[in-house]
């Protein structure tokens, strides 16, 4: 597959996904105002997605649509990092790798607003301002139950144990990021990304792993986790099931 | 025969002024600062227009609400452009809007990042509820004097 292509590519798939899996949550959340919360921030992120994914459809040139690449592909051809696909766990869980991801997500779009690829400019710009407010949020969020009750600090704690080593993946790099010029390096947002995290892990009372071990394979498709297949039969049923269906 | 006078952009701009937003009818989509361009050739129009937040689901109703106020007007061959660049932000929404906001109910946005009094009794001493609310674009704030709840439109 051609890198631009690709690239393009890992952004809606990120966006897609994560926005999915905030989407589960849409009516048993703990309370009215985080489960709106949640929903907003799933909207935003599925907006995104399809913004990116027009865009991706138009470099394939292949006469597909926004939906045709969002339902009618499978795992293999996914090229989000495994982070955003892993299940939600408890809300605590869902917060801090929302948080992990957004910590990535905002400067990362920065970075791409100076893109020489317009369209790619256009779109980080237009999800940049939204991420900012998702950060602001998910930080929040992480500090009030790292730093809340006893409980809420172990699961704050076991869920950082549990995402910890799918975190990585965001920021490193591979043959795909170095074959292409209109993204930066991931490996590049890595300072800002720590920078944010061990302040906000450190207000949150929790301790950040030492490790740097990186699981990998989500990004290049070759190795995703078993729980993507389960989310996409799910979220593809209707129009894999009813393929002439409108609304 | 009299041939109708071609139809000028300020025209169709007073015509947009009727076309009320879908979540919040008080306001027009030109007081939400979502229409970026009018063009006119003769009596085809198109309109340029820009999305509040990406994933908005009113961005469509509000395009099919000025295809049909166009429409109904007159207007021939009425097309809906979508430009995502600058991205939008609450500093083109109009005086008007933001004073019939909150005559609605409903907090105008502040660069301070929250409201500065409550739309209902005016009281300074507020509180948030929630970053997020019953649309993309609003936040959930409660007033500590009157006691009611209120939406706060965020300031993007």
């Amino acid at each position: 597959m051609d890198a631009a292509l690709e690239c393009v590519l890992r952004q809606a798939d990120n966006a897609l996904v994560l926005g999915h899996r905030l989407s589960e949550w849409c009516g048993v959340g703990p309370v009215l105002e985080e489960d709106i919360a949640l929903a907003n921030t799933a909207l935003d992120l599925i907006g995104q997605a399809k913004l990116w994914l027009e865009y991706a459809a138009e470099v394939q040139g292949a006469g597909r649509t926004a939906d045709d690449l969002a339902f009618r592909r499978d795992v293999y051809d996914f090229k989000n990092a495994l982070l955003v696909e892993l299940p939600n766990g408890d809300f605590g869980q869902t917060l801090l790798r929302e948080f992990f991801f957004d910590a990535f997500h905002l400067p990362w779009l920065q970075a791409l607003t100076a893109s020489p690829d317009a369209r790619v400019a256009e779109v980080a710009a237009k999800s940049a301002k939204e991420a900012a407010y998702h950060l602001e949020r998910s930080a929040e969020t992480v500090i009030a139950l790292g730093d809340g009750t006893d409980e809420s600090h172990a699961r704050m704690a076991a869920a950082l144990a549990y995402l910890w080593p799918y975190t990585g993946e965001l920021m490193v790099d591979d043959a795909v990021d170095l074959g292409q010029d209109a993204m930066p390096l991931p490996s590049s947002i890595r300072p800002a990304w720590d920078t944010t995290v061990n302040a906000v892990l450190a207000e949150a009372m929790l301790t950040r792993p030492d490790s740097d071990f990186a699981h990998t394979g989500g990004r290049s498709g070759v190795r995703h986790t078993e729980h993507l297949g389960h989310m996409l039969a799910q979220m593809q049923f209707l129009p894999r099931a009813y393929p002439t269906a409108t609304w | 025969m009299v041939t109708p006078a071609p139809l000028t952009p300020d025209q169709v701009w007073a015509w947009l002024e009727d076309v009320p937003d879908p979540e919040i009818p008080v306001i027009s989509v030109v007081d939400l600062g979502v229409i970026r361009g009018v063009d006119v050739d003769g009596w085809a129009v198109t309109v340029t227009i820009t999305p509040t937040y990406s994933g908005c689901p009113a961005m469509g109703v509000i395009a099919m609400d000025i295809e049909l106020a166009l429409a109904k007007r007159g207007a021939q061959d009425v097309r809906i452009a979508t430009q995502l660049a600058p991205p939008w932000t609450t500093d083109w929404m109009s005086p008007q809007g933001l004073a019939k906001l909150e005559g609605y109910g409903i907090a105008p946005p502040r660069a301070a990042g929250g409201p500065d009094r409550c739309p209902h009794c005016r009281s300074q001493d507020v509180e948030r509820i929630s970053q997020f609310g019953s649309t993309a674009c609003k936040a959930q704030w409660r007033c500590r004097a009157c006691l009611e709840p209120f939406d706060y439109f965020k300031c993007i």
